[in-house]
C-alpha cells in the first residue's frame, strides 16, 4: 500500500465533563473509502471536527501528505484539500444552485463575478455527478437528495484530496443512495480518500474498503472490510453482544383481527390535502401499531401531519372515539390525546435553548396553559422518571437540550409526549440517525406502549423495522396510500417493496 | 474565578463598575450621597432615578424580543400615554386632586392597552413582521400624541402627578420604587407562572412550539400588550419629570436605548432565553454613560459620538469571539457554549 494521505496520532479532546477523544489514531489512504463507525457519542463527529479545524485537539498531531497541519477552521481545511459534507445539508436554500457551489470562491473577471463561467462550471460539476438540473434555480426548490448532491459537488470542486461524508445517506432513498455510492466509487478511483460516517451497516459493507471503529472516545481498531463481518462490527461498536433486537423478533404479535374488533381510536375517511397528499382512509385502534412504509417523499410525513392537525386537511373527515372531529390544529389533536414526534428533531421538535427538563414538560405545560404552571416538584419527578426510563444521557436535566447527541434528543422528544399519556403516538422516523443501542431501546418501547393499549403510527424508511413492529402496514406511493396489509407471517420486505414499486392493488 | 467570569452578568457588571470608577476618579464627589430635607441626593441616586423610565421600557422590550420580535413603537406610546394623562389633568379644576390624577393614569394605561393590542394583532394575528408592524405606530403614534396635545406642549401643575417623576418615598426617589414594583411584578408574572418558559420556547423555536401545542399567537400578543403598558408607565414618569407633555420629544429614541439595554443584558435579538436582571444592568449602564457625558463636560457636539464608542466597546467586550482574539493567539471557530461533544 502507498503512504497514507492523512495520519492522526494520539488525538485527545476533552469537553467540560466529557473525554470525547482519548488518544485516537486514524489513517486514510488515497483512493479508499473508509468507514468511521461507532455509536452516538463514540467520538466520530468530534474526530471529524478536530480534523477540519472546528476544534483544536488537546493533544496529538495531524499529518496531511507528510506535512504536519493544524487548521484554524473548515475553510482552511477545505483550502488544503479536506472537504466536508455534513449530515444536515448546510447550504443556503435561498441562493441558486450555482451560487451555492461557488459561494466564497466565485470565478471573477475584472473584480466582478463571472456569472456565465460560474453557471458553466456548475453544470459541468453536476454532470460529473449525473445530475442535470437548472443551476440558476433556487436550491430550496430541489429535494433534500439533490441538495445533498449539490453539497458534494461543492466539496469536490475544492480540489479535494480528502472528502468527509458525515451521514450523507440519512435523508436519501434507496435509489439515491445507490447513485451516491456510484459517485463515491468514481471519486475513489480518481485517488480521493473518502471518510464515510453512517449508521446504516449494510451501506458500509456495500461501499467501504476499510473500517475504523471508535467506542467511548477510544480507538477499538482499524480493519479491512473483509476481515470484519457485520456481527463482529456491531459487537466492537457496542462492546457487548446485542440480542435485544433478536428477542423482539421472537415475540409473537397479537392478532390483528382481535385488535381491530373494537371501535377504532381514530378513523380517517377520505382525508387529504390538495397538492400534498391524496385522500386516504385509515383506521388505528388502541393497542395497534400501524406502520407507514414508502419511499422518501411518498407522503408518509404528510399523512402524519394531517392526523395531528399540523397541516389542515381540505377534504374528508376524522372520527375520534366514535365522534366526528375537525382536526384544526395541533392544540385540537393534543386535546384528543394525540402526540406527534416529528422527524425533524431540531427544527420541529426541540427548543435547543431550553433545558432537557423544560423540553420534556413543554407539551404538558402547553396543555395546562401558562397560568397553571406544573409545580416544580412534579416536574422534577416526571423528568427524573423518564430520564431514567429512557436512559437519557447525560442525565442532568438542567443542561440545554442542544448539547445532547441525536439519539438522546430523540428520547427527550419521546419523553415530552409520553408524560402527556397519549392514546395515539405518531412517530415519524424515530430511529433515524441514532445508534443501534438507542434504536433497540426505542423499538422495545414501542412494543411496550402498544401492549399497554396505546395506538402507535410508526413511520420509518427502514422496512425491517416497520415489519418487526407493526400489526398493520400502510404503503405510500407518490402521495397516495396505495395499500394496507395485515402484517402476518406471509408478509415480507419483498411484499412491501412490490407494493411500493408497483401501483399497489390496482396492478400495472 | 473562571466560574465567576463565565457568569452571564460578569461583563455587564464589570462595565458598569468601570464607568462608575472612571467617574469617581474624575470627580471624587461622584459617589457621595447626602441627606437633604430628609431625602437622599447624589449622582448615583440620580442615575438610578433617571434610568427608571428606560428600565421600564426595556423590561417590556425584553419580553417582546424574547418572542423573536421587536417593538419600535414604545417611544411613541410613552408620548401618547403621557399626553393623555397630562391633557386630562390640565382639564381638571383642581389639578392637585389625587382622584383626577389616578383617573388620568387609568386613561393613559387604558389607551396603552389598546395600542399594545393593535401591535399584537398586527404581529400575532395578521402576521406582519414585527419591525414593520411596530414601525407603523412608531411614526403614526407621534402624530396621535400631537393630536391629543393639539400641537402644543401641555403644562400642568399637579403635585401628585409630579411625584411619579421627582417625588420621594422613604428618603429615596419615588421612581425607583415604581421601577422596582414593575420589575417584581413582571418577574412574578413570567417566572411564577409558565409564561416565561413558554415565551422562551416560542422565541427559541416557533414551529416546534406550535407542534407542542402552544398557542403562540396569544403569547406574542400578550408580550406586545405588556410592552405597551410598561412604556405607558415610563411615559408618565417622563412627563412628570418636566410637568409637561410634549408629543414630539417625550420618549424620543427611547426604543433604541431599550433595545440596546436588552442586548447588553444578554438576551439574544433572535429570541429565546431572556434575562430581566441583565436588562436592568444594561439600562443602568446606558444612563450612567449619559450622566458621564454631562459630568465630564464633554461638549454636546461630541457626546453622541463618545456614547457610540463606549457602546461599541461594551458590545465587543461581551462577545466571546472578540475576547478570544486577545486572550489566545489563534481564534477558535466556535465559542465555548457551542462546543458539543458528539
Amino acid at each position: 500500500m502507498t503512504h497514507p494521505v492523512l495520519t492522526m496520532t494520539s488525538i485527545s479532546k476533552t469537553f467540560p465533563g466529557v473525554r470525547a477523544l482519548d488518544g485516537v489514531q486514524f489513517r486514510l489512504f488515497p483512493g479508499e473509502i473508509h468507514a468511521l463507525m461507532g455509536e452516538n457519542g463514540a467520538g466520530k463527529s468530534t474526530l471529524i471536527k478536530v480534523l477540519t479545524g472546528v476544534y483544536s485537539p488537546d493533544e496529538g498531531a495531524i499529518d496531511l501528505a507528510g506535512t504536519p497541519v493544524s487548521f484554524g477552521g473548515p475553510m482552511q481545511a477545505a483550502a488544503a484539500g479536506v472537504s466536508t459534507v455534513y449530515q444536515e445539508v448546510n447550504l443556503c436554500a435561498n441562493l441558486s444552485v450555482a451560487e451555492n457551489i461557488f459561494i466564497g470562491r466565485e470565478p471573477r473577471r475584472l473584480g466582478s463575478i463571472h456569472w456565465g463561467e460560474m453557471r458553466r462550471r456548475a453544470r459541468a460539476l453536476l454532470a460529473r455527478l449525473d445530475l442535470d438540473i437548472d443551476v440558476t434555480a433556487l436550491l430550496g426548490t430541489y429535494s433534500l437528495a439533490v441538495q445533498q448532491m449539490v453539497a458534494i459537488a461543492r466539496a469536490i470542486d475544492i480540489k479535494a484530496r480528502i472528502l468527509i461524508l458525515d451521514e450523507p445517506t440519512s435523508s436519501l432513498d434507496a435509489r439515491e443512495v445507490e447513485q451516491l455510492f456510484r459517485i463515491m466509487r468514481q471519486l475513489r478511483d480518481t485517488g480521493i480518500a473518502i471518510l464515510f460516517v453512517t449508521h446504516f451497516l449494510d451501506q458500509v459493507y456495500s461501499v467501504a474498503d476499510r473500517i475504523t471503529v471508535l467506542r467511548n472516545g477510544k480507538l477499538v481498531g482499524e480493519y479491512p472490510i473483509a476481515e470484519l463481518p457485520q456481527l463482529a462490527l456491531v459487537e466492537k461498536m457496542i462492546g457487548k453482544e446485542l440480542d435485544v433486537l433478536e428477542r423482539l423478533e421472537e415475540q409473537p404479535k397479537r392478532d390483528l383481527a382481535a385488535l381491530e374488533a373494537s371501535t377504532p381510536f381514530i378513523q380517517a375517511d377520505g382525508v387529504g390535502r390538495k397538492g400534498v397528499v391524496a385522500p386516504f382512509s385509515l383506521t388505528i385502534h388502541g393497542g395497534e401499531v400501524v406502520g407507514l412504509a414508502g419511499l422518501l417523499g411518498s407522503g408518509r410525513t404528510e399523512v402524519a401531519r394531517l392526523l395531528f392537525g399540523a397541516d389542515r386537511a381540505d377534504s374528508g373527515r376524522f372520527v375520534v372515539n366514535g365522534a366526528q372531529t375537525p382536526m384544526r390544529n395541533p392544540v385540537a389533536a393534543i386535546g384528543h390525546d394525540i402526540a406527534f414526534c416529528s422527524e425533524n428533531r431540531r427544527t420541529e421538535g426541540l427548543v435547543g435553548d431550553l433545558t432537557v427538563r423544560e423540553n420534556i414538560i413543554l407539551a404538558m405545560q402547553a396543555a395546562r396553559g401558562w397560568l397553571r404552571p406544573l409545580p416544580r416538584r412534579r416536574q422534577d419527578e416526571l423528568v427524573a422518571k423518564y430520564v431514567e426510563a429512557l436512559s437519557i444521557r447525560p442525565s442532568d436535566p438542567e443542561i440545554p437540550v442542544r448539547n445532547l447527541s441525536g439519539g438522546n434528543q430523540q428520547k427527550v422528544l419521546l419523553a415530552r409526549w409520553l408524560i402527556t399519556e397519549p392514546r395515539l403516538l405518531i412517530l415519524d422516523e424515530p430511529t433515524r440517525g441514532i445508534d443501534i443501542g438507542a434504536k433497540a431501546e426505542i423499538q422495545k418501547l414501542v412494543v411496550q406502549l402498544s401492549d399497554g393499549g396505546m395506538a402507535v403510527l410508526f413511520i420509518s424508511a427502514e422496512l425491517e423495522e416497520v415489519l418487526r413492529l407493526s400489526h398493520k402496514i400502510a404503503v405510500m406511493r407518490d402521495r397516495n396510500l396505495v395499500s394496507q396489509l395485515a402484517n402476518d407471517d406471509t408478509v415480507s420486505a419483498e411484499h412491501i417493496m412490490q407494493a411500493i414499486a408497483s401501483a399497489g392493488g390496482t396492478g400495472q | 474565578m473562571s466560574a465567576l467570569k463565565n457568569h452571564r452578568l460578569f461583563w455587564p457588571v464589570l462595565v458598569l463598575v468601570a464607568l462608575l470608577t472612571a467617574n469617581a476618579i474624575y470627580r471624587p464627589s461622584f459617589l457621595a450621597v447626602q441627606m437633604r430635607d430628609g431625602h437622599l441626593y447624589g449622582s448615583v441616586i440620580d442615575i438610578v432615578r433617571l434610568s427608571a423610565p428606560l428600565i421600564l421600557v426595556a423590561l417590556g422590550m425584553t419580553l417582546v424580543i424574547a418572542t423573536g420580535g421587536i417593538d419600535l413603537s414604545v417611544g411613541s406610546i410613552c408620548a401618547i400615554s403621557g399626553a393623555v394623562a397630562c391633557f386630562y389633568i390640565s382639564q381638571q379644576p383642581d389639578q392637585n386632586s389625587l382622584a383626577s390624577v389616578l383617573t388620568a393614569l387609568v386613561l393613559g394605561l387604558g389607551l396603552a392597552l389598546v395600542l399594545g393590542a393593535w401591535n399584537g394583532v398586527l404581529v400575532a394575528i395578521i402576521g406582519i413582521q414585527p419591525i414593520i408592524a411596530t414601525l407603523i405606530l412608531m411614526v403614526a403614534g407621534r402624530g396621535l400624541a400631537q393630536l391629543i396635545t393639539e400641537g402644543q406642549i401641555i403644562t400642568i401643575n399637579s403635585s401628585p402627578y409630579k411625584t411619579i417623576g421627582v417625588g420621594h418615598l422613604l428618603t429615596l426617589p419615588f421612581a425607583i420604587f415604581v421601577a422596582l414594583a414593575v420589575t417584581v411584578l413582571l418577574a412574578a408574572l413570567t417566572r411564577r407562572t409558565a409564561l416565561g418558559m413558554i415565551i422562551e420556547s416560542v422565541g427559541g423555536n416557533a414551529e416546534a412550539s406550535r407542534l407542542a401545542g402552544i398557542r403562540s399567537r396569544r403569547i406574542i400578543f400578550l408580550a406586545y400588550v405588556i410592552s405597551a403598558v410598561c412604556a405607558a408607565i415610563a411615559g408618565f414618569m417622563l412627563t412628570a419629570n418636566v410637568s409637561s407633555a410634549d408629543g414630539n420629544s417625550a420618549g424620543l429614541w427611547i426604543e433604541l436605548d431599550a433595545i440596546l439595554a436588552v442586548v447588553i443584558g444578554g438576551t439574544s435579538l433572535a429570541g429565546g432565553r431572556f434575562f430581566f436582571s441583565g436588562t436592568i444592568l444594561g439600562a443602568l449602564i446606558i444612563q450612567t454613560l449619559t450622566t458621564t457625558v454631562y459630568a465630564m463636560d464633554i461638549s454636546p457636539q461630541t457626546s453622541l459620538l463618545f456614547k457610540a464608542v463606549v457602546v461599541i466597546a461594551v458590545c465587543l467586550i461581551q462577545a466571546p469571539a472578540f475576547r478570544d482574539k486577545f486572550t489566545r493567539r489563534k481564534p477558535t471557530a466556535v465559542s465555548q457554549k457551542e462546543q458539543v461533544p458528539a
